[in-house]
């Protein structure tokens, strides 16, 4: 046996590496789960071509009108056929020719009937030959960075920090806990720091890894853009879940049994990810409990990771969430170390 | 195949007048729980190169008594040195040069014997090598094979080697064998009885009378947080008075219950002692082919039978039956 392998915290940060792999489950929720995830937000929410709205018409006239613009799908009906239509939703609008022009009929709750009444008016009023009076021009814009993706992205990853790090130290030390198998370490010349460190260890490797695959993953498929310094962004990750593991420490420190850690997990993670803006901007939430919202690691996590990726934003002006993740790393760790239960 | 040598010497240290160094020392140990007291009073010495067995019913403090000496729990009083060390002061000495295997460790499942022991022996600054922990522990088959997939008897003896990596001085063993095959136990007999020949002492705790009997030079019986009693396993079995017991139920000519004067019995020359179990009488005795043949003679001149009759040799069990008037197992 060489020297590494005599060694105590390598053998320590070797088992957890091999009690993860050979755990399927984990590795699916870990590493598969979040590109999972981003992969079909990105296709729910991906920004489409503007659609095509369907409407009716009684009279060829008035098709020929609507279909002038390319904004309109537009078929020619009966009144009787076209009220069906209205009511099944095959068609948004129905234009009715009269003696005196034309009548719209359709639903004014709906949006799109509503942007249809607008589109087909402005055909129907140009076909019978109507000036503007300004002249209008339009500039479009489809520009990476402003999308859904792009801001769900590193929503999701710290979200993805956050889990692996709580569910990663949690678990595990409450499981030995609970099998006795703490115990039986403690029995032995272990360095107990070297048990705790091991755990610190294997994640930062693990979070290599998972960073890669899934900022690689939304690079590659959705050009999700980097606009800040990548070596400022690695150090927000590590210590986002450097963070978070003081946190997963700190809730498996005393629990019993799988069920309590469980249970305290859930508390601790639940309403940060309701209330810290992965999926939509947490300032929607109400003035009241923003400083709340602030406070909460992840909060600070995801508003500096979108500082960095969307914004470009470096460290000195994102000091805000970075002291914020600090004190999150700091006191739980020591308090924590205090009140651990080894047995 | 082991590298140790016989050590005759050591073997032989079975009193502690024998001038060998102390490995264990306890005084006036006491730990109480919320809602007992575990340990009442404790006094204990073990040599150097003894096997010492703590016997006694589940409940009786063996296990908190033997987890203070492992450093796990601190008493409310008393005194421990182990090696001449206490723990207060050479904690980190004594882990190194003590083993232990604890009652229900669950070591991870998906690691296998080998890693497992990889892994404790890189605690240890010296020790035997993880090839000879296998070999010792007859594990070589299993060296590849997660500890998920063991029997209980070889995770048991996993535990047996994971106490040993670190080749220690002096080895504790906490129940090995409960809930074990009787041919696993007897494996991890032999396991021990390896280990007490090459001269290792050895401080086990078990509630089977057998095991004592078979494993230890010396056996302190403990029940309510003290220890009753201490001696050789033939010292105290002759403590019983008789070295058989003789155990008969009686039935009359009829249905009706019967009972059979006591004192007649008692009165019986090489009668040592009475007592009466679930409907079964037990005595003690000095000379089996001169005491049956007169039970018989008192049963019968009461018009009584003789049912069940059995006799077996004096074990521990005995000892402790004698001593508290309880069974070993019962609850």
């Amino acid at each position: 046996m060489n020297k590494l392998q005599l060694s105590s915290l390598y053998q320590l940060t070797l088992v957890r590496f091999r009690l993860f792999l050979r755990e399927p489950e984990a590795i699916f929720w870990i590493f598969i789960f979040p590109i999972l995830l981003a992969l079909g937000l990105g296709i729910a929410f991906r920004n489409r071509p503007a659609d095509v709205l369907q409407v009716g018409a009684t009279t060829t006239h008035l098709t020929d009108a609507l279909a002038a613009d390319k904004g309109l799908k537009a078929t020619t009906m009966s009144e009787a056929a076209g009220t069906h239509a209205l009511a099944t939703g095959d068609i948004l609008l129905l234009a009715i020719e009269t003696s005196d022009g034309v009548t719209y009929k359709f639903d004014d709750t709906n949006p799109d009937a509503r942007i249809a009444r607008l589109v087909a008016d402005r055909a129907i009023q140009a076909a019978a030959g109507r000036n503007e009076v300004v002249r209008s021009r339009n500039q479009l814009i489809h520009e990476a960075g402003a999308r859904y993706i792009d801001f769900v992205v590193p929503g999701l990853l710290g979200m993805n920090l956050m889990g692996s790090a709580i569910w990663g130290l949690g678990f595990s030390i409450v499981e030995a806990r609970q099998k006795k198998l703490l115990k039986r370490l403690v029995a032995s010349p272990m360095p107990r720091w070297q048990y705790l460190a091991s755990f610190l260890l294997s994640r930062l490797v693990m979070l290599v890894i998972e960073i890669l695959a899934f900022l690689g993953f939304a690079r590659l498929v959705f050009g999700v853009p980097f606009r800040g310094s990548l070596w400022q962004l690695a150090f927000l990750c590590v210590l986002t879940s450097l963070s978070f593991s003081a946190l997963g420490l700190l809730i498996a420190s005393r629990a019993k049994t799988m069920e309590a850690a469980s249970g305290l997990m859930n508390l601790v993670m639940l309403p940060m990810w309701i209330l810290s803006g992965v999926f939509f901007s947490a300032t929607r939430f109400p003035a009241v409990i923003q400083p709340v919202i602030r406070a909460l690691p992840l909060t600070a996590a995801i508003d500096a990771l979108r500082g960095n990726m969307l914004q470009g934003m470096n460290l000195a002006q994102l000091t805000a969430p970075v002291a914020i993740l600090l004190a999150w790393l700091a006191f739980p760790f020591a308090i924590s170390l205090r009140i651990f239960r080894w047995k | 195949m082991t590298e140790e040598t016989l050590d005759t010497s050591g073997i032989s240290t079975v009193s502690p007048a024998a001038g060998t160094r102390l490995s264990l020392l306890l005084r006036g140990l006491r730990k109480a729980f919320v809602d007992v007291v575990a340990v009442d009073g404790l006094d204990l010495e073990v040599m150097q190169g003894e096997c010492f067995g703590l016997l006694g019913p589940n409940g009786a403090g063996k296990t908190t008594t033997i987890e203070i000496c492992e450093g796990l729990t601190t008493p409310d009083a008393g005194t421990v040195e182990l090696l001449g060390l206490s723990w207060r002061t050479g904690a980190n000495e004594l882990r190194q040069r003590i083993g232990i295997q604890l009652q229900e460790t669950q070591f991870p499942e998906k690691l296998t014997v080998e890693e497992t022991l990889r892994l404790f022996r890189s605690f240890f600054h010296k020790g035997i090598s993880v090839d000879e922990s296998i070999r010792t522990a007859q594990l070589e088959e299993k060296r590849r094979s997660r500890v998920g997939g063991l029997s209980g008897g070889q995770k048991q003896r996993l535990a047996m080697a994971c106490a040993l990596v670190g080749d220690p001085e002096l080895l504790f063993l906490d129940e090995p064998t409960t809930g074990l095959d009787p041919q696993a136990r007897r494996h991890l007999w032999d396991l021990v009885d390896q280990l007490k020949q090459a001269g290792r002492t050895i401080i086990l705790t078990t509630h089977y009378m057998d095991e004592a009997e078979r494993l230890c030079d010396r056996v302190g019986i403990m029940d309510h947080g003290k220890i009753i009693a201490l001696g050789t396993p033939p010292q105290l079995i002759a403590s019983v008075g008789g070295e058989h017991i003789v155990e008969f139920a009686i039935t009359g000519l009829g249905t009706d219950p019967v009972s059979i004067d006591v004192a007649q019995l008692t009165a019986i020359p090489g009668v040592q002692s009475h007592r009466v179990d679930a409907g079964l009488h037990q005595l003690s005795v000095s000379e089996l082919h001169t005491t049956v043949p007169r039970i018989f003679a008192v049963a019968g001149a009461q018009g009584l039978h003789l049912t069940e009759l059995r006799t077996h040799s004096a074990t521990l069990e005995d000892v402790f039956v004698n001593l508290t008037g309880r069974n070993l197992r019962d609850e």
